[in-house]
């Protein structure tokens, strides 16, 4: 049984959805009540608060930052502590840290959204059709993720990179590929539960095809986890991604990766730990960031979890 | 009970045979020749051809699986490209050190994440229960190769009261029994390295302790919390028990139960999860032996150590949710 209670259609359960299937991002009741929920969290606002900044970072970072991340370096400004010149300071290669961080922050947002793209896309299917169809589907789709389980998240994506080779792409690919199992879990859980309901049991008796009641009837109604599950994802998958890069396993030189820039501030941190105090502060801050938001959304879409 | 296990055993089976399918399947799904990426782009071809031989890639795909099987069956886990040396040997000879650094992990995790869970949950809204679960919040949000780093920098660097890295310093002679060093110097009564054991192995089971601490003490507050409602608290309170047993007795018994199930499931992430605090403190244990051999495109090892860590991971997990049930009645009557 799914956590979360499905949010009803626009349209009661007792009304047979029409046709044209109304998504529930219409402004309708329990949305509205959700969203003014969120806002109402101080922990929730934090987190957007924090994701507002990193969106800002990510979109105008060729304005905002002062030097070229990769390009601008200085070599007899080497390691320079933080000052009106740098903000940040200046890692080994004398690059400014402040303009490396502000499009790492585009590099995280992407990694973030990618890998957690193949994770939703693939892991909504795989639980939307385990779930709806149940039987010799389920089983071998439900065998197939306790499979992927049975491996540690963070070792399966290495292994996965170990086959295509260690960079910034095939690091995405790999951490996608290790989320699929939370999102086909909670999208089949929660399609076990909505199926039973009345409007499914409309939608099939005016003659809607599968597809369709999965589709258009079953899936919108499964939203809410879907939409936790994503935020929640997208902090963990950034700082798996930073990790496998800290390993070398992702990001290569001179990409300004967060995780990158601490591997190549490990040999500088000693007498000037600037170089790794502020990208792992990004990191840190980005992550919260989301997890705070996707806290904040548990509670707004779910009030009875609510204590 | 008892059907229950042998019900999970059975289970285990096509789960541990996907496993090794997936393992061998890693040197296959490499993009084009193995034995050409594994030796680069210098070998000769009577040296590719010998690679293939040992490795058995001339046969067909499926004798190739079963020999595989065949093989791990029996511990056999192949040779390591590099050094030659048995795979199995070499993981047992790391693994107590992953298994060291994994328990005192753990152990630093509990003892804080739990007392920390306990005090907000019987002062909730208190200034320790905001501090404490921000505390945890930032915990299951830490980069921890970071806080490697700063801890390093902090206790190591400027104060100086503990060693970087390693598992025991220069000139330090422990005799090996069980591999776990603070075991062993207690067996022989070595206290030096004892001491020094425990200085080396402080800053990474701290810092590899973040996160599963974090969860625990998320955990432990709510389960608590939904305890402390229950009737039977009120009727001890009306007895008139002291709130010391109350907390103790009869609430943190019952709250319990989730909080084991989730340490079971992060110590089984934690034996695999040390590869970046491995990493970080230059610790001898599995973790690092993974990554050294990506780096070295050494396949067989990595097929060897993700086929042992993943089963190792599996078993944790059955024996957790043993465990869950044999401690629950509720549980083992269903």
């Amino acid at each position: 049984m799914s956590m979360f209670a499905p949010i009803p259609h626009a349209h009661d359960s007792r009304t047979p959805a029409p046709a044209s299937g109304p998504t529930p991002t219409r402004a309708s009741g329990p949305w509205r009540d959700a969203a003014s929920r969120l806002l109402r969290s101080k922990t929730a606002c934090a987190g957007l608060a924090i994701l507002a900044l990193l969106l800002t970072a990510a979109l105008f970072a060729d304005v905002l930052a002062p030097y070229d991340p990769v390009h601008d370096a200085d070599l007899y400004n080497r390691l320079q502590p933080p000052s009106a010149e740098h903000w940040l300071g200046t890692d080994a290669q004398g690059r400014d840290i402040f303009s490396r961080i502000l499009h790492g922050a585009r590099i995280s947002l992407e990694i973030g959204l990618v890998s957690v793209g193949i994770s939703l896309i693939l892991g909504t299917l795989l639980g939307a059709v385990s779930g709806y169809f149940g039987g010799t589907v389920d089983l071998v789709i439900m065998r197939l993720i306790d499979i992927l389980l049975a491996f540690p998240s963070i070792l399966l994506a290495i292994a996965i990179v170990a086959i295509l080779g260690p960079d910034l792409i095939n690091a995405m690919i790999a951490i996608g590929i290790v989320g699929i199992p939370q999102f086909a879990r909670i999208v089949r859980s929660s399609v076990l539960a909505v199926k039973e309901m009345e409007f499914v049991d409309a939608a099939r008796a005016i003659g809607a095809s599968d597809a369709r009641i999965l589709f258009r009837h079953i899936l919108p109604n499964c939203l809410a986890p879907i939409l936790v599950q994503t935020t929640l994802s997208i902090g963990t998958a950034i700082l798996d991604a930073a990790g496998l890069s800290f390993l070398g396993l992702g990001a290569q030189p001179p990409q300004p990766e967060w995780g990158l820039m601490l591997k190549e501030g490990q040999s500088a941190f000693q007498t000037a730990v600037w170089v790794v105090t502020f990208p792992g502060l990004a990191i840190l801050l980005t992550v919260l960031g989301f997890n705070l938001l996707g806290d904040g959304l548990r509670d707004a879409l779910d009030p009875r979890l609510k204590r | 009970m008892l059907r229950y296990i042998v019900k999970r055993l059975v289970w285990l089976i096509p789960v541990l045979i996907g496993v090794t399918f997936l393992a061998f399947l890693l040197l296959h799904l490499i993009p084009g020749d193995p034995a050409q990426v594994i030796l680069g782009e210098r070998a000769t071809p009577e040296q590719l051809e010998q690679l293939r031989e040992d490795l058995g890639l001339n046969d067909p795909f499926l004798v190739q699986y079963a020999r595989f099987l065949g093989r791990v069956l029996s511990g056999d886990l192949g040779r390591s490209i590099h050094t030659h040396e048995q795979i199995a040997v070499e993981l047992m000879e790391r693994f107590p050190a992953t298994l060291e650094l994994a328990l005192a992990a753990m152990f630093v995790a509990t003892v804080v994440g739990v007392t920390a869970g306990v005090i907000a949950a019987v002062r909730p809204h208190s200034w320790f229960d905001h501090l404490s679960m921000t505390g945890a919040l930032i915990g299951v949000s830490m980069p921890i190769f970071w806080l490697g780093l700063l801890v390093i920098w902090a206790f190591s660097v400027q104060l100086g009261w503990l060693p970087p890295s390693g598992r025991l310093s220069h000139g330090i002679q422990l005799e090996t029994i069980t591999g776990l060093h603070l075991v062993d110097s207690v067996l022989t009564a070595n206290w030096p390295a004892f001491w020094d054991s425990l200085a080396h192995l402080l800053l990474p089971a701290v810092v590899l302790g973040t996160i599963p601490m974090a969860i625990i003490a998320r955990m432990t507050r709510a389960s608590m919390l939904e305890v402390l409602e229950q009737d039977y608290i009120r009727t001890a309170r009306a007895k008139g028990l002291r709130r010391g047993a109350i907390i103790v007795r009869h609430a943190l018994k019952n709250a319990f139960l989730p909080v084991l199930t989730v340490m079971g499931l992060q110590f089984g992430a934690l034996l695999s999860g040390a590869v970046l605090t491995e990493t970080i403190f230059s610790w001898p244990g599995i973790g690092r032996y993974v990554v050294n051999a990506i780096l070295a495109r050494d396949i067989p090892v990595v097929q060897g150590s993700i086929l042992f860590i993943a089963t190792l991971f599996v078993l944790i997990n059955l024996v957790t949710d043993l465990l869950y049930k044999a401690i629950d009645p509720r549980i083992r009557l269903e």
